[in-house]
């Protein structure tokens, strides 16, 4: 099945219009000792019955999304979608449609866009957002690199409470640029001890809030800290927690970032998801990526444009703030709707049922004979559990049970070799709760 | 709920003319959401979350019912122009259509709700997917393995640096710069800039092919490597590749591939027959994924063997026998690190897969073959009025310059604006860099002959108006819902978000 117009007479009128032969000529500028001559060894043509099944068996051997009772965590969670968000940001005319070159074409994307950037810095306490990047772990990367760039330093803090996985890329990535990265490593509470942390000279101090335990660091002294020694503070901020938690720009940080997938985007493997992007007014010309403006047209309507590009690759190239070029508008605009839907009571409701379920879950399976909290003090909607049983062997185990738990923290975090994971969104009820205690109770016993 | 924060959104109306905001569309205590009450003998939220933790702002977002929610969105998606709206050629951009098919693939819930920390034996099917589509993106590029995790091409650029940077000092040896023709779209030497090498830009020569001469001028052995887009961002065949390779390779530098025009040679040259050693493949572009209004995109790197080791963690292993499984390895203790949080954009590439398998070898030559025709037949038809800029026959796309309307007043933004009231989205303009008043133009594969006429006549009109009513054309567009923005006051008077009171 192919999605070609053309019919043999079109080919043919089109080939002589312009001047060729036959279909080999339109390549006659390819050198003859590079072609390939043969065709390429891919797998055959399916049609769309074909096509529909085989992709149906392929998902079949991976539906463990409607088999496993999810609990899962670690920056990607089983929230509940709207079924409003996946029509609304699902139609064509967004999916369909490309960066906004033209303004007059694009209004829809760009208001979209533009009250994203709104939605975005409402939640998050910030005066300016971009029109969003890959993923969380990019958003990190994009606020400490902007760190850099405002202060001219380059020693760089961050929390051991950070996503590892972020913690992987921002090393990654900056590799060539030879940041000087140093880990904070967390208290026997799961947080950050704010006295133990000394900026001086450093460009960045980043923290997580809630941080990768669940835990909420006392963000408003690090943020002191941090300003006292000239340093900026950038925080990786869930934002379904927005509702019912302070904000990170009221309690002084500089950057807040974050991942987007919880506000409406579904689990996917892993991507695309959406990287969220806030910062201060003063610190919107070191801003990477695109931001839609509000301006007004010929006529003085009110109209919104891509503005502020002179930061921008494709203007200032080698000197850009950021190589990025696409961002992930659909998953932003994806976003939009659900906190549209949410609104301040909604986002308020989402933030208290998350928390006080983990509370209920914490306090059921700190009951298992074992089994403890690692860590004392408030969670929002993930804990650590920790089990006599190795960690990776009691989360396998508890798949072939139907629940998906986890990740194990052992790879990370030696000290934490017997801790999982466990995340309870607004969908996980208590007889689900219960289900996964007895579930691990179970396992235990046959142990 | 324990506490009420008053809400402070919707208290003003939108200007008048002016298309409200999801905000000015807000009333208090109106509501769309639907959500559990929390369990009665759950922990109270006072008693959870400490006083200095707690929101103590009110949270300006808008309250709506749900149907002000849809129509809002709905109406904001008809403000919008689509490929499934009409033609879109935009050069470099590939917007070609989107299988519907893909969609459904992609929704499937043994793909959308997968958690990406799953175990590998909970995911074989999508790891079978990755795998088929490793191999078959290996193929089709001549390379020996690849990393899904960029999410766009960009991110492959950095990614690709990385590697070309982890090879050299390997080797022990530091190099500090990396060269790029200065036809080169604007990532490439940010990309550069970020693997912490220094951009060094070649000029084209009269072909609007890279000089040769002063090519070989650049290289030395500080040279890290060069960045190429074969066929160039001219719709230009660089038909000297072998010998550009052999001088880059010749002093110790490697070759990036930047894929975002191989939807015009897909199935006819693979980058690695090239001489190429990385290449990242725009999917979003070549293998049809929906663009998203800027994104999601896919941006994978393939590399040839002697780069393999240096591959982003984890990278995808076969099942080496019968009833083995696929699964992450992660022992790489050369690889460069992680690019992404998780495997990259996994939804996009079950998109890219579908296409993949509805094409066949056959299908994929032939979008190379048709995008390669469409491209040729629209040039030779507005030649005349708009010539290109360099001489030829061109791949999949070509830039036209419309300098010659400049004596009228008329510029290749006027024309493109005046395009969209003739019902067509305007091609890329100003871009690239070394022509004058660029058009570049890509009509892509899955354009009928009709559209391209009917987009023919209309440029040629606007040429023709340019010379008896210019103001027609300087004025336009006043067919859309607003007109031309004002994008110096956009950028003067920062409105970046919107705000209560």
């Amino acid at each position: 099945m192919d999605f070609l117009p053309h019919t043999p007479e079109d080919v043919a009128e089109m080939l002589a219009a312009s001047g060729f032969e036959d279909i080999d000529a339109l390549f006659a500028s390819i050198p003859a000792e590079v072609k390939l001559g043969r065709a390429l060894d891919v797998p055959p043509a399916l049609s769309e019955p074909e096509l529909a099944a085989h992709m149906a068996e392929l998902a079949a051997r991976s539906a463990h999304g409607s088999d496993l009772v999810c609990f899962a965590g670690g920056g990607a969670y089983d929230h509940h979608v709207p079924a409003a968000v996946g029509a609304l940001a699902g139609r064509a005319e967004f999916a369909t449609s490309y960066t906004p070159y033209q303004p007059e074409l694009s209004q829809g994307v760009l208001q979209a866009v533009f009250e994203f950037q709104s939605l975005v810095c409402e939640i998050y306490g910030m005066d300016v957002a971009n029109a969003s990047l890959y993923d969380g772990a990019n958003a990190l990367v994009e606020g400490v690199n902007l760190a850099v760039r405002a202060t001219k330093r380059e020693r760089v803090l961050v929390s051991a409470g950070v996503h590892p996985h972020y913690r992987d890329v921002l090393k990654t990535y900056t590799s060539g640029l030879g940041l000087d990265i140093h880990e904070l490593g967390h208290d026997d509470t799961g947080a950050l001890d704010p006295g133990t942390v000394d900026p001086t000279g450093a460009a960045a101090v980043v923290v997580a809030y809630p941080n990768f335990f669940g835990r909420l660091e006392d963000v408003r002294t690090l943020a002191d800290r941090a300003h006292e020694a000239g340093a900026l503070l950038v925080c990786v901020t869930d934002p379904t927690a927005m509702g019912i938690l302070r904000s990170p720009g009221e309690m002084g940080a500089d950057v807040a970032v974050g991942e987007g997938q919880s506000l409406g985007n579904l689990l996917s493997y892993g991507g695309p998801y959406v990287g969220l992007f806030a910062t201060k007014l003063e610190l919107v010309r070191q801003v990477p990526g695109r931001i839609a403006g509000e301006t007004v047209d010929a006529d003085g309507r009110r109209a919104f444009v891509l503005t502020l590009q002179a930061r921008e690759q494709h203007i200032r190239r080698a000197k850009a703030t950021s190589n990025v070029c696409t961002n992930q508008t659909l998953m932003a605009i994806a976003a939009a709707v659900h906190l549209s839907w949410l609104g301040p009571q909604g986002l308020a409701r989402l933030g208290e049922v998350c928390a006080r379920r983990t509370a209920a879950a914490a306090r059921r399976l700190a009951e298992i004979p074992g089994c403890k909290i690692r860590f004392e003090g408030p969670h929002f909607k993930e804990i650590v559990l920790q089990t006599p049983l190795d960690a990776a062997t009691l989360t396998r185990a508890l798949s072939a049970r139907g629940f998906l738990v986890g990740p194990p923290l052992g790879t990370w975090y030696p000290d934490l070799e017997n801790c999982l994971l466990v995340a309870v969104t607004e969908k996980r009820t208590s007889a689900e709760i219960d289900a996964l205690a007895e579930a691990i109770e179970k396992e235990l016993a046959q142990q | 709920m324990s506490r009420t924060l008053e809400p402070s959104a919707g208290t003003r109306a939108a200007p008048d003319d002016a298309f409200p905001l999801i905000f000015e569309r807000s009333r208090v205590h109106r509501r769309a959401w639907s959500l559990p009450e929390p369990e009665g003998d759950a922990p109270k939220l006072d008693e959870l979350i400490p006083e200095g933790h707690r929101r103590s702002e009110p949270l300006a977002l808008p309250e709506v019912s749900e149907l002000d929610l849809v129509r809002h969105y709905t109406r904001l998606s008809q403000r919008n122009w689509a490929i499934d709206v009409g033609a879109y050629p935009l050069g470099s951009c590939s917007m070609k259509y989107n299988p519907k098919i893909a969609e459904f693939a992609a929704g499937l819930p043994g793909f959308a709700s997968l958690h990406p920390f799953a175990g590998d034996e909970l995911v074989q099917g999508a790891l079978e997917l990755l795998g088929t589509l490793e191999r078959a993106l290996c193929e089709a590029t001549g390379m020996a393995r690849l990393t899904f995790q960029p999410a766009a091409g960009a991110q492959g650029e950095l990614t690709g640096l990385l590697m070309m940077r982890a090879f050299h000092e390997s080797r022990d040896d530091r190099r500090a710069k990396v060269i790029i023709p200065d036809s080169a779209h604007g990532t490439n030497p940010a990309s550069v800039s970020l693997a912490g090498y220094r951009a060094q830009e070649v000029p084209s020569d009269e072909r609007g092919l890279v000089d040769l001469e002063a090519l070989k001028q650049a290289l030395d052995h500080e040279t890290a490597g060069l960045m190429l887009t074969n066929p160039n961002t001219l719709g230009l065949f660089e038909r000297d590749i072998k010998a550009i390779a052999a001088a880059v390779h010749e002093v110790g530098g490697l070759l990036y591939y930047d894929g975002a025009n191989f939807n015009s040679i897909v199935g006819v040259v693979r980058p690695g027959d090239m001489g190429f050693d990385i290449v990242h493949m725009n999917l979003h572009k070549t293998f049809a994924t929906p663009h998203g209004g800027g994104g999601p995109g896919s941006g994978p790197l393939a590399v040839s063997e002697r780069l393999e080791r240096f591959l982003p963690t984890p990278v995808l292993a076969a099942p080496a026998q019968d009833g083995d499984r696929w699964r992450w390895d992660y022992d790489r203790p050369d690889s460069i690190g992680r690019i992404h949080s998780f495997h990259g954009n996994f939804g996009i590439n079950v998109r890219a897969y579908t296409y993949l398998r509805s094409l066949g070898p056959e299908g994929l030559r032939q979008i190379a073959e048709r995008a390669v025709l469409n491209a040729n037949y629209l040039k030779s038809l507005i030649e005349s009025t708009f010539p290109t800029a360099y001489p030829g026959d061109c791949m999949h796309e070509f830039v036209s310059t419309a300098k010659g309307l400049k004596r009228h007043g008329v510029r290749a933004m006027d024309v493109a604006k005046r395009l969209i009231d003739l019902g067509y989205h305007p091609p890329t303009v100003y871009f690239p860099l070394v022509v004058e008043e660029a058009l570049m133009v890509e009509p892509t594969e899955t354009e009928s002959k009709e559209t391209i006429d009917g987009l023919a006549a209309a440029l040629n009109q606007i040429a023709a108006e340019a010379t008896s009513e210019p103001e027609l054309v300087k004025g336009a567009p006043v067919t859309t819902p607003v007109r031309r923005p004002d994008e110096a006051r956009a950028a003067r008077e920062l409105k970046l978000r919107w705000s209560p009171g």
